[in-house]
């Protein structure tokens, strides 16, 4: 690894300074963006770590939104989610293992929107909104396809704002080596209907799939999927799975999760 | 060059790092403490795992500068003068070792889980292990030995290795 400066802000002002330095990016748990600078494919001259600054770190209702800091490590989510939204902490937990749930947040994991990442299919499962230190962005507008989003250079997720929903599960097919999704669905039913968004599958990255969106919602039960399913067009095809694997894989975890949340 | 203070298994320490240098790197190279180990370098294997402020982390996977006013523990903080850790004891007994290399981080791993969960099932077990990669035993006697260590019954043999450990 190159070497680089380091900063330790306390304030997210003082961080958004240091990063308007187009040599400079933001560090959160580094569960990323160390491995990837170990393989010199990221060299930044200015390392800026976000995980000392207090305003965003934690778990904070506001009636029916979950606030959640974008420095927050996935194990915290795990914790002090769980008696407010049930479905999202359980989807922190399965993150990795114990030791990458300390240090990951996320921010880390929305900013990166890797295509087989967790947290993508909660923000867009909920219609979560992404809020930067300039702006609120809808999560339908935030993730751009793979490893894309519609941050701005310098621009820093400060914390993101969770719909409660009625009842949710997500349910993950695990990668064996990697933990990471080979296909996840998260299932979210609110009062005005259901969301359902799949991580994992699509080579443009997280997706609603909106036609079992339109049959949960009449019916949420996982007979109500029976006869859907998605095209294998688009969807990735790796050592791990064909698309036509993984779009069959689409369908199971969706009643999965289905079945988990009622 | 960042100068930092920390508090590595009770001691206090300060020293001077590159912004590169992992904690790892610190914690063997700087302040020659090798019980912590490095398998893979690529934040897979958990041999590295130590605990800062009470947590797990990777020490292959955290910059040496993040440690500044932490508290750290490694396996070398585990045992008391000549007395074993209990659960160092227990992978003695149980043969939750054969090679040691995975060892340190096994401990360390199974030191966060019990300050959790101090009576864990089997199948907690082998999920909170996901992160530690054994190449020698099987896992069946580490699972064993953790078992052991939480004070519950020792099964002769435990459920077949599931995909999650
Ligand atoms: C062994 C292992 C297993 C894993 N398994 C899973 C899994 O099952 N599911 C899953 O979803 N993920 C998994 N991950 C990824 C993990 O969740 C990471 O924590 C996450 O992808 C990145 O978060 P981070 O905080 O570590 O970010 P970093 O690595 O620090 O940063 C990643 C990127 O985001 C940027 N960034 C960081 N924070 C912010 C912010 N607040 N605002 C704007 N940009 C920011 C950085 O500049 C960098 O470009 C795994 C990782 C490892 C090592
Ligand atoms: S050496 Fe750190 S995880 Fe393998
Ligand atoms: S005992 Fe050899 S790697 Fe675990």
């Amino acid at each position: 690894m190159y070497d680089f400066n380091v900063a330790r802000p306390g304030s997210i002002d003082e961080a958004v300074k240091l990063l308007s330095d187009e040599d400079a990016q933001a560090l959160g748990g580094g569960q990323t963006l160390i491995p990837t600078m170990k393989q010199r494919l990221a060299a930044p001259e200015l390392l800026v770590s976000l995980t000392n600054i207090p305003e965003m770190q934690g778990v904070c209702r506001d009636g029916d939104t979950l606030s959640i800091g974008g420095a927050t490590p996935h194990a915290v989510v795990a914790r002090d989610a769980a008696a407010h939204f049930p479905g999202l902490a359980a989807l922190a937990g399965q993150i990795g293992d114990p030791a990458v749930r300390n240090r990951g947040t996320l921010g880390g994991s929305l900013a990166n929107n890797d295509p087989s990442a967790c947290y993508p299919a909660a923000a867009l499962g909920t219609g979560a909104t992404i809020v930067t230190n300039t702006r609120r962005i809808a999560s339908e507008d935030f993730f751009q396809g793979m490893f894309d989003t519609a941050l701005d250079e310098g621009e820093i997720i400060v914390s993101v704002d969770f719909p409660i929903a009625e009842v949710s599960a997500y349910a993950k097919f695990a990668q064996p080596a990697s933990r990471f999704a080979l296909v996840g669905a998260f299932v979210a039913r609110y009062a005005d209907g259901v969301r359902v968004a799949i991580t994992g599958a699509s080579e443009t990255g997280v997706f609603r799939w909106t036609e079992a969106e339109e049959a949960l919602s009449q019916d949420f039960s996982h007979e109500a999927l029976d006869g859907l399913s998605v095209d294998s067009d688009g969807m990735i095809g790796d050592i791990h799975g064909a698309p036509t694997y993984r779009a069959h894989l689409v369908s199971v975890m969706t009643r999965r999760a289905v079945a988990a949340a009622i | 060059m960042e100068s930092l203070s920390l508090t590595v298994n009770g001691k206090p320490v300060s020293a001077e790092v590159e912004g590169r240098t992992l904690l790892v790197q610190l914690l063997r190279e700087t302040l020659g403490m090798t019980g912590t180990h490095v398998g893979c370098d690529t934040s897979q294997c958990g041999a590295c795992l130590v605990h800062v402020n009470g947590d797990v982390v990777k020490a292959c996977t955290m910059f040496a500068f993040e440690a500044d006013g932490a508290e750290v523990t490694t396996i070398e903080g585990m045992a008391d003068g000549d007395d074993l850790h209990p659960i160092q004891e227990a992978f003695r007994t149980h043969h939750g070792l054969q090679c040691g290399f995975c060892t340190p981080g096994m401990i360390m791993s199974a030191a966060a889980l019990l300050k959790e969960n101090p009576k864990p099932t089997e199948a907690e077990i082998r999920h909170h292990l996901e992160g530690n990669i054994c190449r020698c035993t099987g896992y069946h006697n580490i699972v064993r030995a953790i078992l052991a260590a939480s004070g519950q019954p020792v099964p002769e043999r435990t459920a077949t290795a599931t995909a999650d450990a």
